[in-house]
């Protein structure tokens, strides 16, 4: 400002000058915006559909459990499915989390170099089943034997509320379906912290040793601290993946209008995916319709936040560049 | 005898004393110590001698095993893909590698500083000084004051007293070197290994480091790996040459006092490589 005889020269221009690299950027803009605009559509389609829905039943529908339309006025409320989906996603993390840890950290710090690279591989490749296989699969194969399983853990350990039976039916149960969301779940959360614990600074690995480290104490005061921001990232994409899963829990768990709170293993829950796809081909008119749409919009919602939630935690970490 | 002649006896019985008081028990040594990665040797035969409370600096061109050397001493060398070792290294007159030997006592009476300036980033300044308790599962008590002991003698107390539960990424890297050493002091070992710690450092971290090395050999043996050979002349009491010949692993050319690896080296190529001729 001292000097305004100076003339500024224009180093962005110069800087873009090369004419392929405008015309990349620009493709490049153009795509990234291309998918903003699919997302925000289907926000405003769905939003759209859920305000009639809204206005006319008001928040009574995010907060009472119920699918009657032969009633006057209709008795309609999701609010057991939504919770029914956290409820699923939470049994589905209790399993994956520590699974998808204990594998990485077989991975990364002691499997050989080839046997990690095999079972890196064969993860991933567990993320490329599809879930009506995997569905199929739970409903023929996992089902007999989670009964089994079920049967074990309220016969000895039913004294937690979590796993109380009252009905003696096991099949069907929150338990079932979120085994199958777990195995689904887990490449998501193995791939993403094996990746961040691979890249603990050897520094540090080694300055852990040279302390008189075991794996153990190396993982609990260095590796798990220094990755605790992508390893809980890591853990949002899974649930976000867990929250949004449909058909897999179509066809093991047990659709029941009503609020199963925490008995994980007695039969019967909600999903918000899994009452769509159930009602959908059968819904008795548009009315019904527009509830699954207004349905799908709280869904849509929800898995938003989560995955926000997830990229907000991720990137604050600044160590996973995708 | 006469009292000149019984003079002279006592004269030389007396020298004879003074020399025994300079000659130092062997805190640390190897025997025939040869490395290898996979099927690289990568040194050959290092016979050496640490006496106790000295400093001996370990110099010779980037790629002739002293880092690797100096690694086999507190068996962090076998931590690494590929790593195989010959001959013996003893440890108070025992060997390191014995069957029934721990390695994480070792690491505890041999500590470690590393060239890079490596903190736990997670953890506070007071965190860093007694995360070997934590991490090797040791117990000591007291912990205010072993912090307090600690950050002192490595010189860094007065500046960091204030602070101490702060992270210790706010410390510059001279701190972080000094606050490492601490570190690696509250677990109290014998023998501090020091693999160019002062090769990321400004001359003034330099400098305080060098007072911390000689203020630390009252009490601690310490071996220290340095390219800097005006460092090695300042701390070291005793010094090793390394070398390797292209393709063929490193090995010691010479090693005696400091001032006669400078001043009168026996080897022309150790005579070069003070001199800066090579290197």
């Amino acid at each position: 400002m001292a000097t305004p005889d100076l003339q500024q020269r224009d180093l962005q221009a110069a800087a873009t000058s090369h004419r392929g690299d405008r015309v990349f950027n620009r493709a490049i803009t153009v795509a990234a915006f291309v998918s903003l605009i699919i997302l925000a559509g289907i926000a405003v389609f769905l939003g759209a559909q859920a305000l009639p829905v809204f206005q006319e039943l008001g928040f009574s529908f995010l907060t009472t459990t119920a699918w009657d339309l032969t009633t006057d006025p209709v008795s309609v409320g999701i609010f057991g499915m939504l919770y029914g989906s956290i409820l699923l996603s939470v049994v589905a993390l209790v399993i994956a989390v520590p699974a998808s840890l204990l594998l990485s950290i077989f991975i990364v710090f002691l499997a050989p170099k080839k046997l990690a690279s095999v079972l890196t591989n064969s993860i991933d490749l567990m993320a490329a089943i599809p879930s009506v296989i995997l569905g199929l699969w739970a409903f023929y194969v996992l089902n007999p034997q989670a009964d089994e399983w079920q049967r074990l853990l309220n016969e000895y350990l039913g004294w937690i509320p979590f796993f109380e039976n009252a009905s003696g039916n096991f099949l069907g149960t929150p338990f079932i379906a979120g085994f199958v969301l777990a195995i689904m779940v887990i490449p998501i959360t193995t791939s993403v912290t094996r990746e961040v614990l691979g890249r603990t600074p050897p520094d540090l690995i080694n300055a852990a040793e040279a302390l008189g480290c075991s794996l153990w104490t190396m993982l609990r005061y260095v590796a798990l601290p220094y990755g605790r921001g992508g390893i809980v990232g890591g853990v949002m994409l899974g649930l976000g993946r867990a929250l949004g899963e449909t058909i897999a829990v179509f066809f093991v768990l047990k659709l029941v209008y009503d609020t199963n709170w925490y008995h994980v293993i007695e039969s019967g829950g909600g999903s918000v995916a899994t009452l769509i796809v159930s009602r959908f081909g059968e819904a008795s008119g548009p009315f019904e319709v527009q509830l699954l749409l207004a349905a799908g919009f709280f869904l849509f919602l929800m898995t938003l936040i989560v995955n926000m939630i997830a990229n907000l935690i991720v990137s604050r970490t600044g160590r996973l560049k995708k | 005898m006469s009292t000149a002649e019984f003079e002279k006896s006592v004269v030389a019985l007396e020298n004879e004393f003074a020399k025994a008081a300079e000659i130092r028990p062997i805190e640390l040594e190897t025997r025939d110590v040869s490395v290898w990665f996979n099927t690289r040797k990568v040194l050959e035969g290092v016979n050496m001698q640490f006496e106790k409370n000295t400093v001996t600096a370990l110099i010779g061109p980037s790629g002739c095993g002293k880092s690797t050397f100096i690694r086999t001493l507190n068996r962090l060398h076998e931590l690494l893909p590929g790593a195989a070792l010959a001959g013996e290294v003893l440890y108070e007159g025992k060997d390191i590698y014995g069957p029934t030997v721990d390695p994480v006592h070792i690491r505890l009476n041999i500590g470690m500083v590393f060239q890079k300036p490596n903190p736990f980033p997670s953890m506070t300044i007071r965190g860093n000084v007694l995360s070997g308790l934590k991490l090797s599962g040791m117990k000591r008590s007291n912990h205010d004051e072993l912090v307090e002991q600690t950050l002192t003698s490595a010189g860094l107390w007065n500046e960091v007293k204030d602070r101490l539960d702060h992270a210790a990424g706010e410390l510059s890297g001279g701190q972080q070197q000094r606050l490492v050493i601490a570190r690696a002091l509250a677990v109290n070992p014998h023998v501090l290994l020091m693999d160019e710690p002062c090769s990321a450092l400004d001359p003034a971290s330099t400098l305080k480091i060098e007072e911390t090395i000689r203020e630390l050999s009252k009490d601690i043996t310490i071996v220290i790996v340095t390219h800097n050979m005006q460092q090695a002349v300042r701390v070291a009491d005793n010094t090793a040459f390394f070398l390797a010949a292209e393709g063929e692993p490193g090995h010691v050319v010479e090693q005696g006092k400091t001032t006669d690896i400078f001043g009168n080296p026996q080897d022309q190529r150790t005579l070069d490589y003070v001199n800066g001729r090579f290197g």
